[in-house]
């Protein structure tokens, strides 16, 4: 089997007698979309955060192909090439959507200290910029300020940003919140696309996504993951039913 | 051009102006004024790299313009006294060479920036304005209390330093080259904004999160800001104690933080020509109003916190509208 493009084994994280995070380990694997689901609570956030660098673990590591990236901080992971986005549309607002994706190609090749070409103005980092734009259907929105646009289109920003740094491994934080149906469906069939690029470790509630998208799927419960498998074997497995799945039908 | 840029250059000609009318009309007196909104102006064209492009609100950069301005005044009072600075383990002499004392004012004040700055860019928002303040209050305190140079009473330079070729001792010619150091940090602070530094640094202002998630790691961008920053104050500094032929504590105190963070808020935050707009608007201001009553803080303030509230683009802002990236 191809070496997974990002592993987490034994991963644990306690809040006080809480403990969110409780010996998970899984991986995602090359050209594959992986999702990540769970009830409130169950400690996906915590996990993503631990996973990003923005908390501790408490044990376990997490390899990003192979190299060890379990203490790295959130800016050295996301150079390695561990791309994410944000829960809530986090970007720099004031700057166009041009702007935004200029700095994540410019930030993934190391050059933010460079000091007198003018950014925009470099085709280098402006044309990669526009094709991520492009392709997520933002190329008639670049010069749109990211305050100025629709949630939706926020979204897709953030993916093109994430698209720009070449990844290794995507780590989507529930990239459809908030969206309306058409929009979630338009975002389902770009991340479709996007496995080729790199895997995808898809947190996400809207469940039509899901089982259309992820080739496997880690139901986490309490901190634990409960069980992984295609859509199938998690639609059939009982104790998933019971703890999650169960409610809905 | 943008209307922003007319305005910008309007806002030169008009420094560049008054001066020379005013040298025309045999007024030496608002010659010096001028020079002193355009130190004041590069002083705060340094505090707007780190205040406006990276947010770091510092309230310390008095340290950096009195340490431009102790560089000038020290190597001058060693120079005048035919003392050098030390003769252990080299020989040290003072000198009046502008040539030389600008780049030990810039070395010294971008040192200070980063010590200063490596220690307060670990906090933000309020912690950071308080450290920052903490810092120069020390810087303030030890100028006071070291009597070898002049200690309270500050030190009077006896002969403005000396650049080759210019008779920096009649009013329009040093007027000259402070206007040149300026148009030259406007230029370089033009660049920066625009550069992949200046688009980190400014995103890192806006958010924090976006800027670790495309891989650049926000305490080093402000840091180089905060010491580029720091460099362009302390140059200032050297300057100013040259236009006033003397240098004291009073250069390192709050009061001159609080004055030049006033001055850039005046003309704009972030605002390129805002510093220059500003202190120009600071100075004119202080002049006028001192003619009406020696109170003259309180309409400055009631001005002030008009604009805070009412005009956040400060004077550039009302004129050329919102600011544009890109």
């Amino acid at each position: 089997m191809a070496e997974p493009a990002l592993a987490v084994s034994g991963l644990r994280k306690a809040f006080g007698a809480l403990v969110a995070t409780d010996g998970v380990t899984l991986d995602l694997r090359p050209g594959e979309i992986h999702a990540l689901i769970g009830p409130n609570g169950a400690g996906k956030s915590t996990l993503i955060k631990q996973m990003t660098g923005e908390l501790k673990q408490d044990a376990g590591e997490i390899r990003l192909r192979g190299a060890e990236i379990t203490f790295l901080s959130p800016e050295a992971r996301s150079r390695r090439g561990l791309a994410r986005s944000f829960q809530v549309s986090s970007l720099a607002s004031e700057f166009t959507a041009l702007q935004n994706v200029v700095l994540a190609v410019a930030g993934a090749r190391g050059e933010a200290f460079g000091f007198l070409r003018p950014a925009l103005k470099d085709r280098a980092l402006v044309e990669p910029a526009r094709a991520a734009l492009a392709r997520v259907g933002l190329d008639g929105r670049a010069g749109i300020r990211a305050a100025d646009l629709s949630h939706g289109e926020r979204r897709s920003l953030e993916v093109a940003c994430a698209l720009a740094l070449q990844p290794v491994a995507f780590l989507l934080d529930e990239p459809m919140a908030g969206m309306g149906h058409e929009g979630s469906l338009r975002l389902t069939g770009l991340l479709d696309g996007l496995r080729a690029e790199a895997p995808i470790l898809l947190v996400e509630h809207d469940m039509d996504a899901v089982f259309a998208l992820a080739d496997r799927i880690s139901v986490l419960v309490y901190g634990k993951v409960i069980a992984t498998g295609s859509a199938d074997e998690i639609r059939r497995d009982p104790e998933v039913r019971a703890a999650y799945l169960g409610d809905e039908e | 051009m943008s209307r922003e840029g007319w305005i910008n250059l309007a806002v030169l000609a008009l420094l560049a102006g008054v001066p020379l009318a005013a040298h025309a009309a045999g007024e030496p007196f608002l010659v010096t004024l001028a020079t002193k909104v355009a130190i004041l102006g590069l002083a705060g064209v340094g505090l707007n790299l780190a205040l406006g492009l990276g947010g770091l609100v510092s309230f310390g950069h008095a340290a950096f313009f009195g340490l431009g301005g102790y560089a000038t005044g020290v190597l001058a009072s060693h120079a005048l006294n035919y003392e050098p600075l030390m003769t252990e383990p080299f020989a040290l002499e003072g000198t009046t060479q502008m040539l030389i004392i600008w780049p030990v004012a810039i070395v010294l004040s971008g040192l200070a920036a980063l010590a200063i700055g490596a220690l307060s860019l670990r906090t933000s928002g309020i912690f950071f304005i308080m450290i920052t303040l903490a810092f120069a209050q020390m810087i303030y305190y030890f100028a006071i209390s070291w009597p070898a140079y002049g200690g309270e009473d500050g030190l009077s330079i006896y002969v403005r330093s000396e650049f080759p070729g210019l008779d920096t001792l009649s009013p329009l010619p040093f007027f000259g080259l402070v206007f040149a150091l300026l148009l030259l940090a406007l230029g370089l602070s033009h660049i920066l904004s625009r550069s992949r530094f200046g688009l980190a640094l400014q995103a890192a202002r806006q958010n924090e999160a976006r800027v670790r998630a495309v891989g650049i790691g926000p305490y080093r961008v402000r840091l180089v800001a905060f010491v580029i920053s720091g460099m362009i104050t302390g140059l200032a500094g050297a300057l100013f104690a040259d236009l006033n032929r003397f240098v004291s504590p009073a250069m390192l105190d709050w009061h001159t933080s609080g004055q030049l963070i006033v001055l850039v808020i005046l003309g704009g935050v972030g605002r390129l020509f805002g510093p220059v707009a500003g202190a120009g608007l600071y100075i004119l201001l202080e002049h006028n109003l001192g003619h009406f009553t020696e109170f003259w803080q309180l309409p400055f303030g009631l001005l002030l916190l008009a604009v805070v509230l009412f005009a956040p683009g400060g004077l550039i802002g009302v004129l050329a509208g919102r600011k544009r990236h890109g």
